[in-house]
């Protein structure tokens, strides 16, 4: 008899990490290998799986019915929508909305392109083993951000659009992308302020850090598109959606520096120690030999920071910005499509899951990689 | 000591680092002050704190304070901090018994169980509160019955698409009785507990104590409960016209938002509760074996207390999180701090400073609270390393 006939597999601590929002990344042994045994086991174990193949007999059956079997997918309007599923004309109808908000039918070419490119850029950076990843990494960071900007926002021969013409998944993109791009530097250096020797730079550091983890994101939302036009000088006018990539960032870095500083805390102090008897100062010991480490253990931590971040940018709903959620509430309010409250959720549904799930799983395989890189 | 070589001193650098950090903050700071008052003389928005005892003028759908129209905004602000703490306690809960359900399940060595929870765990944490929200409130709750046709819990309680509406007691004497018997009950058992420890010491014999628990903490709050619930007479809701009158009437808004809380948190706690007993060595359990303890005895004394050092800091944040995401509710017009503060207040008076102040200011408070209690319970069950 071991731990594992008792359902439990041994395990020590330290294996399960904890993110802030509660998000938990277990990496152990997988069990269940004995499927049969452990299906009708005994007799409780058989009543058990007889009443969980109930449930998602019931359960699942109405639901596969609802989405595919008895769905509606070709035609126009609501008139086409005959069968007692899902109605997904509606969706076909307003896919348009759900991608770009309102952006202008001509102009959607340079979402489609920024997109192009955000998506590249990143499949070549995570490509293990590819070669050049360092200045393809730096030119992106320096030149994608203005060049997204420039892209999406127009201006210089391209024709401008208003940021309250942007809405859809395009907007939940760029919100967390440009949210991420404002929250990890922050992050990074909040949690080095935390880690610094100096009080003063701690103390506000550590102030910084608790005040922001401590309130509601939708308060900062509102704190930001209520706070940022008065506290700036008469006349410098900020953008709605900056405001709130600036409330998002904020908050995110909160939680970002809290990832990083799991990250330093876990490096041993001989690097440090060593860097120094190589008579490097702070910067240099830092940018070459903490940072580097530090990240890397705090990859996962980040990326579930980063996920937290995707689900938050749905609250820009709040003041009133309509991204890929705030379009499919929108949507529910036209007359012509009324009643097609479950097919919008569960379009809008499935993209955040699939964007949220594929990052998780993204993070766990990385991980995997480089548990299976380190040397002892 | 010449300038050049005070410049090279370590701990002069840092004073100038320092300094110059504090410096440029607070210049910021000072210019964003400046800004905003100069913005607000144009504006001609008010300052101080004198809106707070002006008439409010908002009324409210769900309130359990005695606020009226006619109260200050210091009331509003008050019904606001109650229906928060309301839904959000009741929340934490349900997600924690829920979450304890489903992390358990998904420790099962029965596949199909384990399976299912763990395709919840992954459903439900991959997917924005928001969004929860929204489908409970427009999907589930808009979809329920009308009151005609609601749906009867015990033939007391109603549950249709105007909330569930639920019986409420004339009188509440006999139920701060039964509160007071429960009390008693749980100070007689942690006495007994005592004894017990004190007598196994000695004799190495216990003393039956699940049968006083039974007893003291369950059966007779219980008798009390009970005689006190068929004590007093109750306002049970009957349907008059179109809507139920009577009762107590808990709105949409707090059934959608308790429903998304809860089912969101759940899978969040399963997974630290999940991770709690994984945390737990194998080794332990051999252990208590091989002394002979009983399945029941490992868990309870082995088990349970290692794997609740690995779970209370993340349950606790958890819990937090829960009083946080309560401010959800705004999506849905609850009647929470953020949306009958930040959102009607701020319309009526416009003095956005003071009310964002205030509004972080409560919830910073709660958020240190707490941070400091479990800070104090760390440090109590912390492991001690020899």
């Amino acid at each position: 008899m071991n731990g594992a006939d008792a359902g439990l597999v041994p395990f020590g601590p330290g294996q399960a990490e904890i993110a802030s929002d509660g998000r938990v990344t277990i990496i152990g042994p997988r069990h269940g290998r004995r499927f049969a045994r452990n299906l009708f086991g005994t007799p409780l174990d058989a009543a058990i799986t007889l009443a969980c193949a109930a449930l998602l007999v019931w359960a699942a059956i109405p639901l596969l019915r609802w989405l595919v079997l008895d769905a509606t997918v070709s035609g126009t309007t609501r008139d086409d929508c005959t069968g007692s599923g899902a109605c997904w004309v509606f969706v076909r109808a307003r896919f348009g909305q759900f991608m770009y908000g309102f952006y202008p039918q001509a102009e959607r070419w340079r979402v489609d392109l920024a997109g192009a490119l955000l998506v590249a850029v990143t499949a070549s950076l995570a490509w293990p083993g590819l070669p050049g990843k360092r200045p393809l990494g730096l030119a992106a960071l320096i030149v994608g951000p203005p060049l997204g900007v420039w892209l999406l926002h127009g201006g210089w021969s391209l024709r401008p659009v208003e940021t309250r013409e942007w809405g859809g998944l395009m907007l939940t993109v760029f919100l967390s992308v440009y949210g991420a791009l404002l929250a990890l530097p922050l992050g990074i250096v909040l949690a080095l302020g935390r880690q610094s020797r100096l009080p003063v730079i701690r103390l506000i550091a550590t102030i910084a850090i608790e005040f922001w983890r401590g309130v509601p994101i939708i308060a900062v939302l509102f704190l930001a598109s209520l706070l940022l036009p008065l506290i700036l000088p008469d006349g410098a006018g900020i953008d709605r959606l900056a405001r709130a990539v600036i409330g998002l960032g904020l908050c995110i870095a909160a939680y970002m520096a809290e990832a990083v500083r799991g990250g330093l805390q876990a490096l041993p102090p001989g690097q440090a120690e060593a860097a120094a008897a190589l008579g490097l100062g702070y910067w240099r010991t830092t940018g070459l030999v903490i940072l580097p480490q530090a990240l890397r253990v705090s990859l996962p931590a980040l990326t579930n920071e980063f996920i937290a971040l995707v689900k938050n940018t749905s609250l820009v709903l709040i003041v009133s910005i309509f991204d890929l959620l705030g379009i499919a509430q929108a949507a529910l309010a036209d007359p012509a499509w009324v009643g097609k409250t479950w097919e919008a959720y569960a379009f809008a549904g499935v993209i955040y899951w699939l964007m949220c799930f594929g990052l998780s799983r993204w993070s766990l395989a990385v991980e995997r990689r480089g548990r299976r890189g380190v040397r002892n | 000591m010449s300038l050049a070589a005070a410049l090279r001193d370590r701990k002069v650098r840092d004073v100038i680092a320092q300094a110059a950090v504090a410096v440029s903050l607070v210049a910021l700071l000072v210019y964003f002050v400046r800004n905003a008052s100069q913005n607000m003389v144009k504006a001609g928005i008010a300052s101080g704190f004198d809106f707070l005892w002006r008439q409010a003028g908002i009324d409210i759908p769900f309130q359990l304070t005695g606020y009226t129209s006619a109260s200050s905004i210091l009331g509003l602000l008050w019904v606001g901090i109650v229906n928060t703490l309301l839904v959000s306690a009741v929340a934490i809960v349900a997600a924690t018994v829920l979450g304890f359900a489903i992390g358990v399940a998904r420790l099962s060595r029965n596949a199909m169980l384990s399976g299912i929870a763990g395709a919840y765990v992954e459903f439900a944490r991959n997917i924005p509160l928001l969004f929860f929200v929204l489908i409970w409130y427009f999907g589930v709750v808009a979809s329920l019955p009308a009151p005609r046709a609601s749906l009867a819990l015990f033939g007391v309680a109603f549950l249709n698409n105007r909330g569930l509406t639920m019986p409420l007691p004339n009188a509440t004497g006999g139920f701060v009785w039964a509160l007071l018997v429960l009390a008693a009950g749980i100070v007689a058992q942690v006495a007994l507990l005592a004894v017990s420890r004190r007598r196994q010491a000695r004799t190495g014999h216990a003393l039956p104590l699940g049968l006083t628990g039974t007893l003291l903490v369950v059966a007779l709050p219980m008798l009390a409960l009970t005689v006190a619930a068929f004590g007093t007479g109750w306002d049970i809701p009957v349907l008059r016209g179109f809507n139920y009158r009577g009762g107590f009437v808990l709105v949409p808004e707090f059934v959608a938002l308790f429903a998304a809380l809860s089912t969101y948190t759940a899978a969040f706690v399963a997974e630290i509760v999940r991770a709690g007993i994984l945390a737990v060595p194998g080794g332990q359990i051999e252990a208590a074996k091989a002394i002979g303890l009983r399945p029941g005895q490992i868990l309870r004394l082995v088990t349970i207390p290692q794997a609740m050092r690995v779970m209370v800091p993340p349950l606790t944040s958890q819990y937090l999180n829960v009083v946080k995401n309560s401010s959800f509710g705004a999506a849905i017009a609850y009647p929470d701090v953020v949306s009958l503060f930040m959102g009607s207040a701020l319309n009526n008076t416009g003095q956005a400073i003071e009310i964002v102040a205030i509004t972080l200011a409560l919830y910073l408070a709660i958020s240190l609270a707490v941070s400091a209690s479990m800070n104090a319970y760390n440090a109590r069950t912390a492991l001690v390393t020899r």
